[in-house]
């Protein structure tokens, strides 16, 4: 019998890459990360207990391990455990960046963790409302409008009521924009992008506009209190992990929920089964029946409701306030969370994880002096997005109808 | 059940698709509705199904009139549908698939997919189908597909069942298979109709014969006293020659050499497993196996479509092992995929498009920057009249063709090139006799001239009468090496089948 491993050639190419990927690592480690001696402190409680890594012998070890894996990885490859090595290899080269970053001095991890979270929630909400309509098979490029309209109305309708009642008319914003986008891509079946983008242009330019017109001359009406972190009950009190997940304001927690009933109905639900028909093949669902257009409206507009409660994280989560082009393109990184996360809620919210990871430690490491130019950490979260993607994104799927208005003859 | 359709009339821009269509049918019998590309068929049955709305003309149920405005009404008045092009969702499960639109479900709208496993077991018992219900359909060969979408027609409790084309992607064994689904469906009291392009099978299984030409009904049948050409003749308005005429070949230096080729599919199966074979010029080699025997892979490995493991592949002596699609087109090599929709032809572009898409940076269309549009349509309608391509204009999608014209757009394409070598994967699926019968003679002439022609068919009838030399497919090997005419058709099926005939008597190898 024959036990050699059969792999085809496209598989083994891409086996091939990936060796030179932990070549990379293992380069940029032993040249750049251990050029720092120095202790790298990491706080773990509020209170102090701290991790300590020697900066230097931590990127020696490190790389040499690297350097183990490219040999592995191109002599034979890990075959079933290539996308755990894979994972397990990005989260030690982000260790070993921050133990260099950080040599000589100490930060709060669990801090820096805890607002990654935070962080995370108009991605995530930003993207569910991406998978909801691309799963159904429109394109959904106006998330980031839809976000920063949320912002605006959540921020003056906060302002001059309370936060629930913001948060609903953030809310209602985005079904507003949700239904633009659908009349024009549903029924007059004009490309999906480009009014995504008109959508867009349209939000920020709106306001923009009212909020150096009207916010400006009446600081009222820009001006809340945002809503407090919650320490739940138990499991607040997990060490470490109760501090990062379970003392955070409504939003995480509604995020978290929305992750979880999305993923339950999008798989396990007659909705779900109609929504994914719609966007795989459009066709067989209308023959059996299903009103596919229906389909399609209702889902945007809850993706536009999903989208608008993101976008009042920003006034009622955290800042108390709106500014000109706050979401600063939250809504495309969403995009990408979506296609991280192969249209999956869990992966898309682990998107969104990474991509706020990115941003929380961008704000850490500019307290340091690391000689990385500020510029250049402003880029970073985006970088993540661009590399991120541009390596995922071949091996995803999407929506195989995604962007086809539907014909009903 | 009687269903009645009454001067049906429906028209497209610019054709009219049927005019004044009168038929009948009633449960326990089989009509088999037959037609060229394009006659209108498909438009009938979707009219029928409320799929297209009809400008004329009304639609009966036991002698009282009903108007479907969507499926949902014709499947609630009991009329199923199998598709000329599937309809299933590729990446959902067979129970998913079958119970879209009718999902049990339990609280809170949960979807019960216990009970719809059971309810896709209980029917497939009921009927012989043999389904797995928690199978992913894209895993699936076409012929099991087409059992889910029986399935999926017969859950719904449908009395009158139309199956358009469904006999085009099956394999003969398949094809066996499916006439007794047919048998079983009439027995337990339903009324079948049954489109087809092959008036053997209609002759075999049908009770009643219409046939539609050019929009109009032309006439019926009587399967028990007609003949194939006197069908096809009422079909096409002319005698048509059914079989292939040709001299024998005159083979000369060899064009395409495959050594050793071995190809591994993402799965890590060995789907081609070291073949070796010569295709001449001015000969035409014919592939035949069941499908799913590594003939999909060998002709996306020969075309550029998928890398090869080992091996080498010369075109004209020049090593081609690695080449491009484009390359390869370049190189004289004209290409007729297997799956016109997926990878012939881009069906939201125009037919003028689709027919220059292999020559369009040539220098006869393009200046290097700008095309030469005028052109582009004096070769498209030159093209269209000649391969006799349906339509009302070229500039029209290839959307809006029938299947058979689809397919007569590639062929037209490939063939009408400067090519050394004719790449042909089932070249006549879903093509009525008189385009075959032309694609055929096309093919032949491609031969006599010079050309290397491959073809590689699961229609075991068109590799014997097309090809000089049969390579037989088994399990990604070739297995045998046979001249058409001194083999039986069983005995190439039992080389197919993987086993050997006792008396090999037109074995070369
Ligand atoms: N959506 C459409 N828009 C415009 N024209 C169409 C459309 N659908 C079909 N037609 C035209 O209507 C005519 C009948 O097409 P139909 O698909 O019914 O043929 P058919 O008999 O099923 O042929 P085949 O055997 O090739 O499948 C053709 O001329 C076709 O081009
Ligand atoms: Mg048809």
């Amino acid at each position: 019998m024959n036990t050699e491993l059969l792999v085809s050639a496209e598989q083994k190419k891409h086996a091939r890459n990936v060796g030179f990927g932990y070549l990379g690592l293992a380069v940029i480690t032993l040249a750049v990360f251990s050029r720092r001696p120095g202790d790298a402190g990491f706080k773990l409680t509020e209170s102090g207990t701290s991790l300590t890594l020697p900066a230097q012998q931590f990127a020696w070890i490190f790389g040499i391990v690297f350097v183990a894996l490219a040999a592995a990885q191109l002599l034979r490859g890990f075959g079933k455990l290539s996308s755990v090595v894979l994972s397990l290899a990005t989260a030690v080269f982000v260790l070993s960046f921050l133990s260099w970053a950080t040599a000589g001095e100490s930060f709060s991890l669990v801090g820096m963790l805890q607002d990654t979270v935070s962080r995370s929630v108009p991605i995530t909400l930003g993207a569910l409302g991406g998978i909801l309509c691309e799963r159904s098979g429109v394109i959904n490029i106006a998330i980031e409008g839809m976000l920063l309209a949320g912002a605006f109305t959540g921020a003056v309708g906060a302002s001059l009521t309370n936060l629930w009642f913001g948060t609903i008319i953030a809310m209602l914003t985005g079904v507003f924009l949700a239904w633009i986008l659908a009349v024009f891509s549903i029924k007059y079946r004009v490309d999906q992008v480009i009014v995504g983008f008109a959508i867009n242009f349209f939000a920020l330019g709106i306001t923009s506009f009212l909020s150096f017109r009207v916010l400006v001359p009446n600081p009222d009406y820009n001006s809340l209190v945002p809503v407090m972190p919650i320490s739940v009950p138990l499991l607040s009190k997990i060490p470490f992990i109760g501090q990062i997940f379970f003392v955070q304001t409504i939003f995480v927690y509604f995020s978290f929920a929305a992750v979880a009933f999305l993923t339950w109905a999008m798989y396990r639900t007659r909705w779900g089964l109609r929504t994914r028909a719609a966007g795989e093949y459009p066709k067989a669902a209308g023959t059996l029946g299903v009103d596919v257009i229906k389909l399609r409206y209702r889902n945007l507009m809850i993706a536009g409701a999903v989208a608008g409660i993101g976008g009042a994280w920003w006034p009622i989560g955290t800042v108390g306030r709106f500014d000109q082009n706050i979401t600063g393109g939250r809504g495309f990184i969403a995009l990408a969370a979506v296609i991280f996360g192969r249209w999956h809620p869990v992966g898309a919210f682990s998107g969104a994880m990474v991509f706020a990871l990115a941003e929380a430690v961008r704000l850490k490491i500019g307290n340091f002096d690391t000689g990385i130019p500020s510029e250049f950490l402003l880029m970073a979260p985006y970088l993540v997005t661009l590399v991120v993607v541009a390596g995922f994104v071949g091996a995803s799927r999407a929506p195989k109808a995604a962007g086809q208005p539907y014909d009903e003859q | 059940m009687k269903l009645e359709l009454r001067g049906i009339t429906k028209r497209f821009p610019g054709v009219v698709a049927n005019d004044d269509v009168n038929l009948s049918i009633s449960t326990g019998e089989v009509l088999a509705l037959v037609g060229e590309n394009g006659a209108g068929k498909s438009t009938l049955m979707n009219v029928l199904y409320g799929l297209y709305k009809a400008d004329e003309g009304e639609i009966l149920i036991d002698d009282s009139v009903v108007r479907f405005t969507s499926p949902a009404d014709a499947i609630s008045a009991g009329i199923g549908m199998v598709h000329q092009h599937f309809m299933l969702v590729p990446v959902f499960t067979v129970a998913e698939n079958v119970v879209l639109g009718i999902e049990p479900t339990k609280r809170f709208g949960a979807l019960d997919i216990d009970k719809a496993r059971q309810l896709v077991r209980e029917v497939s018992d009921r009927y012989n189908l043999d389904l797995d219900p928690d199978a992913i359909v894209e895993d699936l060969p076409v012929g099991v597909r087409q059992r889910v979408e029986i399935v999926k027609v017969l859950m719904r409790d449908a009395k009158i069942v139309v199956f358009d084309e469904p006999t085009a992607v099956l394999t003969p064994s398949e094809i066996i298979e499916f006439f007794s689904i047919v048998r079983t469906l009439i027995a337990s009291g339903k009324g079948v109709v049954f489109i087809t392009h092959k008036l053997k099978e209609a002759l075999t299984i049908a009770d009643r014969i219409n046939v539609l030409r050019r929009g109009k009904v032309a006439g019926a049948a009587d399967p028990k006293t007609a003949t194939e050409a006197q069908i096809a003749e009422m079909m096409v308005g002319r005698a048509v020659q059914l079989t292939v005429n040709k001299k024998p070949a005159t083979p000369g230096d060899a064009v395409l050499n495959v050594q050793n080729l071995s190809v591994v599919d993402p799965d890590g199966r060995k789907v081609v497993d070291d073949i070796s074979f010569v295709v001449h010029a001015g000969e035409i080699v014919g592939v035949a196996g069941v499908q799913g025997n590594g003939q999909t892979e060998l002709v996306e490995t020969l075309s550029g479509l998928r890398r090869l493991n080992s091996g080498q592949i010369t075109l004209d002596g020049k090593d081609v092992t690695h080449s491009s699609p484009r390359d390869l087109h370049t190189s004289g090599m004209g290409h007729i995929p297997e799956d016109r929709q997926l990878q012939g032809l881009v069906t939201g572009m125009s037919i003028t498009e689709n027919l220059v898409l292999t020559r369009y940076h040539d220098g006869m269309f393009s200046d290097g920057v700008k095309m030469k549009w005028p052109k582009a349509k004096e070769i498209a309608k030159e093209l269209v009249a000649n391969y006799d391509i349906r339509t009302s204009d070229p500039e029209q999608l290839a959307s809006t063709l029938s299947g058979g014209n689809q397919q007569k757009v590639i062929v037209a394409r490939e063939l009408s090139r400067d090519i050394r070598l004719v790449l042909a994967a089932q070249p006549t699926r879903g093509i009525d006799v008189g385009s075959i019968e032309y694609i055929h003679e096309q093919i032949v002439k491609e031969r006599d001239s010079g050309t290397a022609v491959l073809i590689v068919s699961t229609e075991l009838d068109e590799v014997m009468a097309l090809s000089d030399r049969v390579l037989v497919m088994y399990r990604g090997k070739i297995v045998a090496e046979l001249d058409p005419k001194k083999v039986s058709h069983m005995d190439v099926g039992l080389y197919m089948a993987g086993s050997r005939p006792t008396e090999s008597a037109g074995a070369k190898s």
